[in-house]
């Protein structure tokens, strides 16, 4: 812990840990259940009762934000793994292999960079039907080709070594060398750029949950949250300020700690 | 230098080409059809009507029929018809790309205006407190939900306070308004969009410029003009910051895709006519053609941008030759 920028990437570990637990233990935390509608309390202000003030239906708002993380939090964390999964095999299966299929891959990638991203998310998800499950699949298949880029450099760089011929010299299959020799090698930026994923994963959701075409209520997440919270714009702050600023120190714990990582793995470039 | 530009305006065919295969492919295998909305959920429609839809879209015929239609049609300009209206896409997006265009453009602008001053006097004292609470900034401003920023900003400014209108690009009264005055009118309600689309890449440009300048700053030559008694902010401003700002061509060349996907979410919110929200609109209705439309386009306009992005890099840097 020698500089600020260490000492940042423990505060985005001790972030990113906190939210974590919170969403685990969300039903020990959370004083209310988050779908207990009570008319009569609807849109109060923050008390000693309900900390975060209630909603247009009476919900405590602290407990649907902790019960939110639970599902922004894993939309996140299976959209990356299946981003990082699909990347991993494309990349290694490019960098492996090259010649003509690194080429048909490759290309693939720079087609699949060159949408914007987000009007191609919501092209699919508008034609399947908003669902957790199809938001995870959706992010997944749209934001693999970092990953893919990263893993194909490293294992170009990696093939040629002695290691490698050397199992290769043994005769392990293509498959052994890829998944224990290659991969574990190559697998130090995909980490970082992964746990910057979830951060992006995170920023999605509820960008796509605030349009209407993610989680639908009443299972609550941040972004639909402040989708409903945005009908009392101006007059009710909490409704918004609250569920955004959730996702505002998500972001930035899992920035720091990727930033942080980044570092650590590879002191020499600063970002 | 020429050859090399034809020579990456042809790639941009087979690139745009798969494209198109791949969003015609995505919405086109999805379940459901575009006629559901207007026949199934409507008892007053017949089937033969529904059919009737069905052939006049051209949606009974094979996939890669449709396809083909599509494209041949694509190569005269010809997007179709809108399923929703009957208007021409072309034109309907026609209205819409300025707005949009003003938009990012004016974003941008104002995006580099702060972020390089913020990038290179952080270089410059790199470890100090001003630095320091530059970086936490830089990390708060790239994690800060646009969409959230944009409804605080809407509540404060525009409900709260009353100084900025939070609607649409003009005001009610706009037609009966002098010239001057329809100009001040766009300009107050585009504050608070152009603002929030710009805060993102605003701290990852701010970020890319401290790096690239402080990579500079330990070269060789600046050691040397240094060395030649030349004033510090001689060495800073003329030998440093006209090498460190190249990289940060390339950055701005790579954002298009991303200021064009950000644009759905600002103009929905701030109620303004533009691509983004035509896309959005699009997409709830189903309306293939324009939706397509806007995807090839959007895609046409990020790899011009990365073009323009290698070519002026070239320009800018003469180290850097792309003959052969």
């Amino acid at each position: 812990m020698r500089n600020s920028k260490n000492k940042l990437a423990l505060f985005g570990a001790l972030m990113v840990g906190g939210l974590t637990l919170m969403a685990i233990f969300a039903p020990l935390i959370a004083p209310f259940n988050p779908s207990d509608i009570d008319i009569e309390d609807a849109l109060l202000s923050p008390s000693r009762a309900h900390i975060f003030g209630t909603d247009h239906l009476g919900r405590d708002l602290f407990s649907r934000i902790i019960f939110g993380a639970r599902i922004s939090l894993s939309i996140g964390f299976v959209a990356v793994g299946i981003s990082v999964l699909i990347g991993l095999v494309i990349g290694s299966v490019a960098g492996y292999y090259g010649k003509s299929i690194d080429t048909i891959l490759m290309r693939f990638v720079d087609i699949m960079l060159c949408f914007p991203s987000f009007f191609l998310i919501l092209a699919v998800v508008a034609v399947l039907e908003p669902n957790i499950i199809n938001i995870m699949i959706v992010i997944g298949i749209t934001s693999w080709m970092g990953v893919a880029r990263l893993i194909r450099a490293e294992i170009l760089s990696l093939k040629e070594r002695e290691f490698i011929l050397a199992s290769k010299a043994i005769g392990a299959s293509d498959l052994r060398i890829i998944v224990r020799h290659l991969i574990p090698n190559a697998i130090a930026p995909v980490l970082v750029s992964a746990v910057l994923g979830v951060a992006a994963a995170v920023l999605l959701e509820a960008s796509l949950s605030f349009l209407g075409l993610g989680v639908q209520p009443p299972t609550p997440s941040w972004g639909n949250i402040l989708m409903e919270g945005k009908a009392s714009l101006g007059v009710c702050w909490w409704l918004m300020f609250f569920p955004g600023f959730f996702i505002l120190i998500t972001v930035l714990g899992y920035n720091l700690l990727g930033e942080g990582l980044r570092e650590y793995f590879n002191p020499k470039k600063k970002i | 230098m020429k050859k090399y530009i034809i020579k990456r305006l042809i790639s941009i065919i087979p690139m745009l080409l798969g494209i198109s295969i791949i969003s015609f492919g995505v919405i086109h295998l999805a379940p459901g059809s575009p006629v559901d909305s207007t026949t199934t959920l409507n008892p007053k429609v017949s089937f033969e009507a529904r059919e009737k839809l069905i052939i006049q879209y051209g949606l009974d015929k094979p996939l890669h029929v449709q396809y083909l239609n599509w494209l041949r049609k694509l190569v005269t300009f010809d997007f179709g018809r809108s399923y929703s209206d009957g208007q021409k896409v072309i034109n309907k997006i026609a209205v819409c790309i300025p707005i949009t265009f003003l938009i990012n453009i004016l974003s941008i602008s104002f995006m580099l205006l702060i972020a390089i001053p913020i990038g290179v006097t952080s270089a410059v004292k790199e470890g100090s407190f001003y630095d320091r609470f530059m970086t936490v900034f830089v990390f708060v401003g790239f994690a800060v939900p646009g969409f959230w920023l944009a409804l605080m900003l809407m509540s404060f400014f525009g409900i709260t306070l009353g100084w900025l209108p939070v609607q649409g690009i003009t005001s009610l009264n706009f037609d009966n308004l002098s010239v001057c005055n329809k100009f001040f009118d766009i300009g107050k309600h585009l504050i608070l969009p152009v603002f929030v689309s710009s805060i993102g890449s605003l701290a990852a440009m701010s970020r890319y410029m401290r790096s690239s300048m402080l990579e500079v700053l330990h070269k060789d030559y600046i050691k040397t003009a240094r060395a030649k008694g030349l004033s510090e902010s001689k060495v800073v401003y003329k030998h440093a910051l006209k090498n460190a700002i190249l990289p940060i061509i390339t950055i701005l060349g790579l954002s298009v895709p991303g200021l064009i996907g950000g644009s759905v979410i600002i103009e929905s919110i701030f109620g303004i006519p533009g691509m983004g929200r035509l896309f959005f609109e699009s997409v709830m209705g189903r309306d293939y053609p324009v939706i397509m439309a806007i995807l090839v386009i959007g895609a046409l306009l990020t790899l011009l941008g990365n073009i323009l992005a290698d070519i002026s890099y070239s320009l800018a840097d003469p180290r850097i030759r792309y003959e052969k």
